[in-house]
Order: structure tokens, then C-alpha cells, then sequence
């Protein structure tokens, strides 16, 4: 199990140390570098200029290195400009050229400085990142156990109406991708021109003009019923229908089993032969599921706090891409990254605890 | 002119639609008649799922078809009249012409555009690129994962750590990183592309080499036949004017509108990495059978084995996962869309529409809506279809 572990970490830190380095050329193309000094310096600065703007930053060098000054195993080159200003890396305010470190990269716990922002990326992501946990956990509370719930329901009386009903409500979620449920709920519950908020609005049922609110930017600091719910509710409803599904044929597969059988013959009651026989050896593929499922969520949580404009890190993400700022996009990467890989990691050893007939080899 | 009631603007799409109707009925008579010659795609008649997936799934192709033949759409779905900004559904055209159509059926958007049109419109791009695209993803899929699975070994962990490093990849960084004008300009999409269109090559010239060997005669003009057309379309496809390819000059008969290239490559990129870890997996087991030992023993050539063995053997599970795939690249495309990269501004696909109507979605609705139904009642029938295709495949 430890080599197992081991080795799979050993992938894990080869395959962001790759992505990175995708990242890094990508942003790192010319017309990109062109327009980051555009939009730093000067709009109409001409091409001498941008090229020197650009040399001034140690943004010419060689590609290698500087993704080897950003990893931190390559010294970080100070350049001083003739009228006295020094830029680098490394540079501090207040710290002499002769006392500034020469290793600062990501390995020395330095992640750079964000150019939208005007921050330090590391502040920003840990920051955004809060956020963005606070919502992926009212998700995960909303998503895990109505997918669960529905998936039960349906597989434990395979071909019954319930199961009928239940499966197509679970295959409709998985064909509304977020940005359509998400537009298709603001426009029911949240906008004031929505016929079911004007009734409840005319029957005084409700303060203010709208049932729910269609922006989540005051969830940012004080979040509630009013002002997460829908997000919240978008973001799930696209995963809990593949969960729901796998869930369901489990249930179903393990409902077909002897011991069942043998129990149902014995004469135990059916509620109690679902909750106590079927229900443990049924959560062994959604747990997989579900945690594969994260990285997927990534996605919607883009698109989400796109839409509802809830500032956390896959707003964040849409910025620094959408601006080119090239440390913060890497800063970005590399978290998304190792959230993909743990995730497929702990459902990987995860599977191995819960059934006992697979073994790491 | 009077607005339209909702009667009468559901009366008036009935209308506008009929040749849709007329061709989703002769359609269903055919197939539900000829169904027991039809093999796999008559029992999906057996089904209501799958049915009223197909019916959902032909219906917009049947748009697409004949809307880009002008049978359907009302108004231009680039013209903006003016007076007719945000305007509700059902609102009467102001000015309106001796055969102009006088209705704007479900109103008009933020730049006084009919929204039906637009729609029907849009129905177009996305069933010509959704398919296609899933369908190239496949060749790429296929071509790599058939031999990772039959050969294992260090090939293999290679394909797999380069699909699991695409995999890793927040599919909207990738399309910001790959769709930004600033990289469409570099070439580095159409290079991809380069690489990415010339697997069907690669793959329709074993595919049939490896089945009439024997028979060099055939072979030539098969492979004639097959990869000539082919090639041209690769050559002129990857070649557009005034970028970095651009070696055809004026011989370049087919360049696909702008952008469009470009979202056909990166979707297809995304899609192809998946597509080989099911193949892989697929051919992992199948290759432990004993009809490819018997093949082995016979001295069948391994991609033999792999293309015509292996692949025919692994079409249900491939059949079914296409359908969704096509859904799931709706979705992508969309998604696209919706953070306005790649198709121009103006573009009627789904997702451009949605992200327009969403700016103003708390005091208009009418604009956002249709394209979303739009969308997902087309991906809800591609998972119904899948799903009845799974049932019935089963079934023997």
C-alpha cells in the first residue's frame, strides 16, 4: 500500500510539473506577452517599447529558465534598468539587491504576483479558495445524499413506477448542463419579471419582489437561504443525476443477489432488508463515483460563479485567463491539478478499503 | 396588427414547423414498418425511451437540415429591425413588408433580432459540429487505444499518461488557453488540427488494408476510392488564407466560417482522451477471448485482429457512449459559447444566445429561454436514445 501511494505521488507531481509547463508556454507565447505589456504598460506602446518592457521583466529569456525561475531551481535573474529602477522576481521592497534571495519560486513557497489583481497569487487562491470550499460544501450536502436517496429509491424496486420516475428525472439532470438550469432558475425564481414571483409578490407572500436572489456576491461574506440556495442548487443538479444513476444500478444489481433472496425467504421485512443487506454493498461503486465526480464539478463552479458572480477561485480562474496573468493562471492550475489527482487517489485506495476482493498491486 | 396571444404564437411555430412534422412522421411510418430488417437501429422501435429520444434527437436535425434550406426560419437570423429591441414574444412586426413574415415569433433580443430564427438557426451549427466532431474524436480514440490495449507495454503508459494529463486539465482553462485570439493567431490550433484530422487518414487505410491484403487489385482501388476524397478534404480543410498555412493558395475550394476550426479542434481534443481510455479498456478485455487466440493461431496480422476482430466486438458499448458523447460535446460546445470564446459575437449557436439573453435575464426572460430548452431538449435526447440503444442491446 505505501509503494502504492508512493508511486501514485510520484505520477502525480511528474504530471503537474507537465501541465505546468503547458500553462507556462501557452501564456507565455508571444502575441500573450504582447498584450500583457499592453495592458501592464501602455496600450499604444510600439513594438521597440513592448520589446523592451518585456526584456526589462526577464520576460525574453529562454523559456526553460524561466519556467525554471518560477519552479525555484533556477536562480532568479535582478535586471537593473538604466534610470536606477531593478525588476526580478525576488525583489522585496525594502530588502537591498545584495540581501534578495536567489532561489524564489514555488518550491520556496513564493507563487508570484498576480497582474489583474495586484496581489500575491498565494493570498488570492487561498482566499478564493475558501470561497469556493464554502460552496462545494453546501453542494456536496445538497447533491450526495438526495443522489443517493434517489438512487435507492429507484434500484430497490427495479422496472416499478417509482424507479421510472425517479430515472428520468435523474437522466433529465444529467442533460441540463449548469449554465442552462442555472439560467432557467433565475429567470423562474429570481427575476422580477417571473410570473410565479409577481403572484407571490401581489399575495404578499414574499419581502421584496423576488423569491430567491439572482446573484450570490453577497453569499461572499453572509451567505443564507436566499442568496446560496440557487447556486448551490444549480451546481448539484448536473452531478447528483450520474450519481443517482450509478447508484441506482448497484442497488438494483445487488437486489438480484442470493443473500437477499435468502433473507426476503427468511421472512425479514423489506425496508429492513434495503437499510441492513442491500444498502452497504450498494454505496461501494457511488463512492468512486462521487469522488470522480469532483473534478467535474470543477467545471460547474465555473460556469456557476460565472453566472451568479460568486468571486471565489472559478471566477478567479475565468480572470486570469481571460487577462493573461500569467502566475496567477499557474497558481490556478496547480491547485485544480492536485485537486484531480488526490481525489482520483483517495477513491482509488478508498475502493480498496470497501470491497475487500480488490487488491493494490 | 394585434400581438399574437400564446396560442397563437405556439399555433404560429406549429405552423412555421410543418415541414419538420411531415418529415418526423414519414420517418417513424418507415422505420416502425421495416423495423424487423433493421437490426440494431429497428428495435430501437421497441422502446418508448429510445423513441421519444429519437424523436427528440431527429427533430432538431431535421431543423438543421431544412433550416440552412430556408424552409423554416421566419426572419434573418442576423437582421436586426429596428423598433423591435427586447420586444415580447408574439409582438408584430413594425413595418412590415408584403411577405414578410409579420409576427416576431418568440420576440426579439437585446439587438432586435428574431429569436425563433435564431434559434432554428443555431440548431444548425450545432448539429453539424456536435456529431462530426464527436465522430473525429472516435478516429483518434480508436487509432490509439486499439493498440494500447493490444500491446500493453511502454507505448501504453505513455498514451495513458498523456490522456490522463489532457483529463487532468479544467476543460475552461483549456479552451481559454487554446481559443484566446492571441493563440488562433500563433496557428497553434490549426497545427493541432494537422495532427488530430490526419487519424481518420491513418485509420480508413488500415482498416482496409489490413482486410483485402490478399487481393492487391481490390485493395488499391478501395483504398482509392476512400483516401483520395479524403485527403483533399484534409488538405483544404487544414489550410485557411492569410494564417500560417496557407500553401493551396487559390486552389483552397472549402474554408469553414471563422472560428469554427478552431472549436472543432479543441472540442475534439478534450473528447479524444476519454474516447481512448474506453477503447483501451475495451480491448483489454476482449483481447483475453478465445475468438482472438483463434485469430492468433491463424497468423492474422495484429492489426487485423485489433480493426477487425477486436473493434466489430466492442460496438455496443461504442455505439451507446457515442450517443452521449455527442450530448456531452453539445454541452461543451455551449459551454464555449457561453464564455464567448471561439464562434464571432453574432453568432445564433445555442450557447452564444444564452450568454447574450443572461445579462439581462431579471427584467427579460423571453431572450435566454428558448436557446436553453433548445439545448437541453436535444442533449435529453441523446441520453434517451442511449439509453433505449443500452436496453435494447442488451436485450439479446
Amino acid at each position: 500500500m505505501g509503494l502504492f501511494i508512493l508511486r501514485r505521488l510520484g505520477v502525480m507531481i511528474l504530471t503537474a510539473i507537465c501541465l505546468t509547463f503547458i500553462v507556462f508556454f501557452l501564456t507565455n507565447l508571444h502575441p500573450n506577452l504582447e498584450k500583457l505589456a499592453k495592458t501592464q504598460g501602455e496600450m499604444r506602446m510600439s513594438d521597440e517599447q513592448v520589446d523592451r518592457w518585456l526584456a526589462n521583466r526577464g520576460y525574453d529569456q529562454p523559456l526553460p529558465i524561466k519556467y525554471g525561475e518560477w519552479l525555484g531551481v533556477w536562480p532568479s535573474k535582478i535586471i537593473e534598468v538604466d534610470d536606477g529602477r531593478a525588476y526580478g522576481r525576488c525583489l522585496q521592497t525594502g530588502v537591498s539587491i545584495a540581501d534578495t534571495p536567489r532561489f524564489c519560486g514555488v518550491i520556496q513557497g513564493d507563487w508570484g504576483f498576480s497582474t489583474v489583481f495586484k496581489d500575491e497569487v498565494s493570498s488570492i487562491v487561498a482566499t478564493r479558495l475558501s470561497l469556493t470550499g464554502k460552496l462545494m460544501f453546501w453542494v456536496m450536502m445538497l447533491m450526495i445524499p438526495s443522489a443517493l436517496l434517489i438512487g435507492v429509491l429507484a434500484g430497490m424496486r427495479e422496472g416499478s413506477r417509482t424507479d421510472r420516475s425517479l430515472s428520468t428525472v435523474s437522466i433529465i439532470t444529467t442533460a441540463t448542463p449548469e449554465y442552462v438550469s442555472g439560467v432557467i432558475f433565475i429567470a423562474l425564481f429570481a427575476a422580477s419579471a417571473s410570473p410565479l414571483n409577481q403572484w407571490l409578490a401581489s399575495m404578499d407572500w414574499i419581502e421584496g419582489r423576488t423569491l430567491f436572489k439572482g446573484t450570490a456576491t453577497s453569499a461572499m461574506e453572509n451567505a443564507n437561504f436566499n442568496n446560496f440556495f440557487l447556486p448551490v442548487l444549480t451546481i448539484s443538479l448536473y452531478g447528483m443525476g450520474y450519481i443517482a444513476r450509478m447508484t441506482r444500478a448497484s442497488m438494483a444489481e445487488v437486489m438480484t443477489a442470493q443473500y437477499i433472496r435468502t433473507a426476503r425467504l427468511k421472512g425479514v421485512s423489506f425496508p429492513k432488508i434495503v437499510v441492513k443487506h442491500a444498502l452497504r454493498n450498494a454505496l461501494i461503486a457511488p463512492f468512486t463515483v462521487i469522488m470522480l465526480q469532483i473534478p467535474w464539478l470543477l467545471n460547474g463552479v465555473v460556469i456557476v460563479e460565472t453566472l451568479f458572480n460568486y468571486k471565489g477561485f472559478g471566477w478567479v480562474l475565468v480572470q486570469a485567463a481571460g487577462n493573461n496573468d500569467i502566475e496567477l493562471l499557474l497558481g490556478v492550475s496547480v491547485v485544480s491539478v492536485i485537486v484531480v489527482l488526490i481525489t482520483q487517489l483517495i477513491s482509488d485506495i478508498g475502493y480498496v478499503y470497501l470491497n475487500p476482493r480488490i487488491s493494490v498491486s | 396588427m394585434e400581438p399574437l396571444s400564446w396560442g397563437g404564437i405556439f399555433a404560429g411555430m406549429f405552423v412555421q414547423l410543418i415541414p419538420v412534422w411531415i418529415a418526423l412522421i414519414v420517418t417513424f411510418t418507415v422505420s416502425i414498418y421495416y423495423k424487423r430488417k433493421l437490426g440494431l437501429y429497428g428495435k430501437l422501435f421497441d422502446s418508448t425511451i429510445g423513441m421519444i429520444g429519437f424523436a427528440l434527437v431527429m427533430f432538431w436535425v431535421f431543423v438543421a437540415a431544412l433550416g440552412s434550406m430556408d424552409m423554416i426560419l421566419t426572419h434573418d437570423p442576423l437582421g436586426q429591425v429596428s423598433g423591435m429591441k427586447n420586444k415580447l414574444p408574439g409582438t408584430p412586426l413594425r413595418g412590415a413588408q408584403d411577405g414578410d413574415y409579420a409576427h416576431y415569433l418568440l420576440g426579439g433580443d437585446n439587438l432586435a433580432r428574431d429569436i425563433f430564427s435564431r434559434v432554428m438557426s443555431g440548431a444548425t451549427i450545432v448539429i453539424l459540429i456536435a456529431p462530426l466532431a464527436t465522430l473525429f474524436a472516435y478516429m483518434v480514440g480508436i487509432t490509439l487505444g486499439l493498440p494500447a490495449g493490444y500491446f500493453g507495454g511502454k507505448f501504453d503508459t505513455l498514451l495513458s499518461f498523456v490522456a490522463n494529463l489532457v483529463l487532468a486539465f479544467p476543460v475552461i482553462l483549456l479552451f481559454y488557453l487554446l481559443v484566446t485570439p492571441e493563440i488562433v493567431n500563433t496557428g497553434l490550433p490549426q497545427y493541432m488540427a494537422i495532427v488530430l484530422f490526419f487519424f481518420p487518414l491513418i485509420f480508413f487505410s488500415v482498416l482496409i488494408n489490413t482486410r483485402l491484403k490478399q487481393q492487391p487489385q481490390k485493395n488499391v482501388i478501395w483504398l482509392c476510392a476512400v483516401l483520395i476524397p479524403l485527403a483533399v478534404m484534409y488538405v483544404v480543410t487544414i489550410n485557411a488564407p492569410s494564417t500560417k498555412i496557407d500553401i493551396l493558395g487559390s486552389l483552397d475550394f472549402f474554408n469553414p466560417a471563422a472560428g469554427i476550426l478552431v472549436v472543432f479542434v479543441s472540442v475534439v481534443f478534450v473528447n479524444s482522451p476519454t474516447v481512448f481510455r474506453i477503447v483501451r479498456g475495451l480491448t483489454l478485455d476482449i483481447k483475453q477471448r478465445d475468438y482472438v487466440a483463434a485469430a492468433q493461431t491463424r497468423g492474422e496480422g495484429p492489426w487485423y485482429i485489433m480493426l477487425w476482430e477486436i473493434l466489430p466486438n466492442a460496438r455496443g458499448p461504442l455505439i451507446v457512449d457515442f450517443c452521449l458523447r455527442i450530448g456531452y460535446t453539445t454541452i461543451l460546445l455551449g459551454t464555449l459559447g457561453f464564455f464567448g470564446l471561439g464562434l464571432p459575437p453574432e453568432s445564433p449557436d445555442w450557447g452564444s444566445t444564452i450568454n447574450d439573453g443572461r445579462k439581462l435575464l431579471s427584467i427579460y426572460l423571453h431572450p435566454a429561454l428558448p436557446p436553453a430548452f433548445a439545448l437541453l431538449s436535444l442533449v435529453l435526447g441523446l441520453n434517451l436514445l442511449a439509453d433505449g440503444l443500452r436496453e435494447e442491446s442488451l436485450r439479446d
